[in-house]
């Protein structure tokens, strides 16, 4: 029975051996380490840019994804040995992007055969960038009570108004737009995706810099903008059930992401700097106690993200973990962050100095504080647990 | 190993659900309470538990069990957790029947198929501090006459008053808090110099005190090897921590189920209480801790049948989050039910206490923060 799985895993280690260039099996320091894709893509290295294009070639850079479109075709079981196998040499992610993360699931449930044929296979390649144009200056955690409109105007769209915290829009290509085409249906009915291209006359972005000083946001304004009828996902008025789908992908991506292991928990950078006494125990007793307990609920994340792939995969419905994972996740990575506040003490303090990576941890912290405010808030996910899983009365 | 339940796994949850529910469901805690009962469980219930195979869930195929291992013996204390049922499962299916894993061909053949029968009841008699430290032991067995001479005092015996065999720690050799120069022993509650002393404790489960005075045991009745009870006791105390932690996810659960219900029922100022946002966010927290707990502890079953060399991490991370869960649960859910719930009459306090025992049980949540943070380099 394991067999072919066991040849599939021979393979594939000798095939990252030849083919992971070396500089990619190192740790990721910074921005520039992760490849982002689009038209304008600038790669930091010829090895980073041979490292996607092999990986894009096997349509590995999205495993599961169905090979008619470009994807690697892998079975879960199989994405799961490359996944090891990748860890095994610490491979970088070749491409990261939103695309993958949640356009490209959502287009594969609902596009249609030609945008699947349009767009997917760019999304593998890492040809197109793409960013999500979700909320609006008035539609925050409130996601479907947003303004922007796009009339039908016969052989087009006319798309009018501003959306909010579009991530990286300012180097996005495309962008995937929840927007309002029937004004007279309820809140939740009137609303369609929408695909378009940012290099649209009337398209344009503005930067909003952060607490941390970094602006990875942006606010995203459309005047007159026209989009091709035929770049409408789904049903018209039907946007929501999309844009819902793609959440609850976005959620339990972002919980994936802390639960990863490879990177020095806490507690190990904790020892490292703050030393440990004679039988072994870190030197300072209540950072010790804070960082147990920190490791107590990291371990049962961990934990918990494997019960529910292995729930899936034997054919469990899983639909209700969702918001959990998201919360205890983002709940987790800012509890991690504030961990290595206290144990960097003043050196966390620092914001700009000599060092290539003074300011680091301050930064880190505070783009940690977003995690339970971006993708729908620490108390959304509580009101949708409160409200689908646990089924109480609306007030 | 997947982290899911295989199908034999799934048919033994539904089995052990459906039993614990109908035989020992919480009305027969209550009544075992109000009577006094000293025994504190049913032996006809006992019975029944050995014909379902979950006395002998531990105990091999070849001395009469049916050996399915500590998930399955998870999931038989996960529905004794759902139902506060009384019974020795703990003390003699769990811990009896993993200290005798560890035991002679002759001890397993002359004991264990009388303990999956239901007809051999066991008590471990390890801990000697009202916090739990496995290895302070200071019970002495000296060397006398062809066996060894055991002296000194045990508390928090669970069943001990009922036992027909104690497995007592006793310290052949070492300071205190040695690991090294512990031993197991099997001691008959009858012997001379043993003085049992019953204790009922807030859960209306029964604990024991028990003082050896000069006991006298025969060479044939260590457990393992002289001076190496350690790695038998930690893989006993091992085993029923994880049991412990997946009877607290039962009590966490069922309190959770209980209290859900209730926010739903109870009206105050012209509503359901479980429309304001301020008791649906703590729901929601709770079901996500509970969620929590249940991969630990599954985990640690696994990882324990397999042999697996961090199951001791596992088992900790287990108890230590399961337990912390159960606490907040329970109380949670005395809070949520209000005034009712602080009655006698209402079910949810029983919870509460079977959750303040079963935590303090085998280390609490800083016991296992401890254990974990060592376990982990730090």
């Amino acid at each position: 029975m394991a067999e072919p799985l066991e040849t599939f895993r021979g393979e594939t280690r000798a095939w990252l051996e030849a083919n992971c260039p070396p500089e990619m099996r190192e740790r990721v320091l910074e921005e520039a380490d992760v490849c982002w894709g689009g038209r304008n893509v600038r790669f930091k290295n010829d090895a980073q840019r041979l490292w996607l294009e092999r990986m894009a070639a096997r349509g590995w850079t999205v495993p599961e994804w169905p090979k008619e479109y470009g994807g690697g075709g892998l079975s879960a079981e199989e994405a799961k040995v490359l996944a090891e196998e990748m860890r095994r040499i610490h491979a970088r992610p070749p491409l990261s992007s939103f695309g993958i993360w949640m356009l490209g699931p959502a287009l594969l449930k609902y596009g249609n055969e030609a945008q699947k044929k349009e767009h997917i296979p760019k999304i593998v390649r890492g040809e197109i960038r793409w960013c999500q144009g979700y909320s609006e200056p008035g539609a925050g955690s409130d996601l479907a009570s947003l303004k922007t409109k796009a009339e039908d105007k016969g052989d087009h769209w006319l798309v009018n108004g501003s959306k909010i915290w579009t991530s990286y829009a300012d180097q996005a290509d495309w962008i995937f737009c929840l927007v309002r085409t029937e004004p007279d249906a309820s809140k939740h009915e009137g609303i369609s995706f929408l695909l378009f291209d940012m290099a649209s006359e009337g398209v344009s972005t503005s930067p909003i810099k952060l607490i941390s000083g970094y602006s990875p946001f942006c606010q995203t304004f459309f005047d007159n903008v026209k989009v091709p009828k035929e770049n409408l996902v789904g049903t018209r008025g039907k946007g929501w059930s999309i844009a819902k789908y793609l959440l609850t992908h976005e959620r339990s991506s972002i919980g994936a992401d802390f639960g990863s292991a490879g990177r020095d928990t806490a507690a190990q950078i904790a020892k490292k700097r703050v030393g440990t006494r004679a039988d072994g125990a870190l030197a300072d007793e209540g950072l010790r106690v804070d960082l147990a307990r920190h490791d107590i609920d990291t371990l049962c994340f961990a934990l918990s993200m494997e019960r529910v792939k292995d729930e899936a995969k034997a054919g469990q419905d899983i639909g209700h973990l969702s918001s959990m994972l998201k919360h205890v996740g983002s709940e987790l990575n800012k509890s991690r962050q504030e961990l290595l506040m206290s144990v960097f003490g003043s050196d966390g303090l620092l914001w700009d100095g000599e060092g290539a990576h003074d300011g680091d941890m301050a930064k880190a912290w505070l783009r940690s504080r977003a995690n339970s405010i971006e993708g729908g808030t620490a108390e959304v996910q509580l009101g949708i647990i409160a409200k689908r899983v646990l089924a109480l009365p609306d007030a | 190993m997947a982290l899911v339940l295989n199908d034999e796994q799934a048919m033994i949850r539904e089995a052990a659900d459906g039993f614990f529910a109908s035989e020992a469901p919480v009305s027969e805690l209550r009544r075992l309470r109000d009577a006094g009962d000293t025994t504190g469980f049913s032996r006809d219930l006992w019975k029944k538990m050995a014909e379902m195979g979950f006395a002998g869930v531990l105990v091999p195929e070849a001395h009469g069990g049916s050996g399915l291992g500590l998930v399955a013996a998870n999931l038989i204390q996960e529905a004794v957790g759902r139902n506060l049922s009384l019974s020795p499962f703990l003390s003699t299916a769990v811990l009896g029947a993993t200290a005798l894993a560890g035991a002679s061909e002759d001890q397993q053949a002359a004991l264990l198929p009388k303990l999956a029968a239901g007809d051999l009841l066991l008590a471990l008699a390890s801990d000697e501090a009202s916090r739990h430290a496995p290895h302070l032991i200071r019970t002495r067995a000296e060397a006398a006459g062809n066996g060894f001479r055991i002296t000194g005092t045990k508390t928090f015996v669970l069943d001990g008053h009922v036992a027909d065999r104690l497995i007592v720690a006793a310290r052949t050799s070492g300071e205190d808090g040695d690991r090294d120069g512990i031993t197991l022993f099997l001691v008959d509650p009858k012997s001379a110099g043993v003085a049992v002393k019953r204790a009922s404790m807030v859960d209306s489960r029964n604990a024991a005190d028990i003082r050896f005075d000069g006991v006298q045991v025969d060479g044939a009745d260590v457990i393992g090897a002289v001076g190496e009870g350690a790695a038998i006791l930690d893989r006993v105390l091992d085993a029923g921590r994880t049991c412990l932690a997946a009877e607290m996810v039962g009590v966490s659960a069922q309190s959770f189920s209980m209290t859900v219900g209730y926010l739903k029922e109870r009206e105050q100022f012209g509503r359901k209480i479980g429309s304001f946002q301020a008791l649906q966010h703590r729901a929601a927290q709770l079901y996500c801790e509970i969620e929590l707990a249940k991969s630990a502890t599954l985990k640690a079953a696994q990882a324990l049948d397999a042999g697996d060399k961090d199951a001791p991490l596992y088992a900790s991370l287990a108890k230590a989050k399961a337990g912390a869960v159960a606490r907040l649960a329970t109380n949670e859910g005395v809070q949520m039910h209000g005034g009712i719930g602080m009655t006698d009459e209402f079910d949810i306090g029983f919870f509460m206490k079977r959750a303040r025992a079963a935590e303090t049980s085998f280390g609490d949540l800083s016991f296992h923060g401890d254990r974990l943070a060592r376990m982990l380099g730090y």
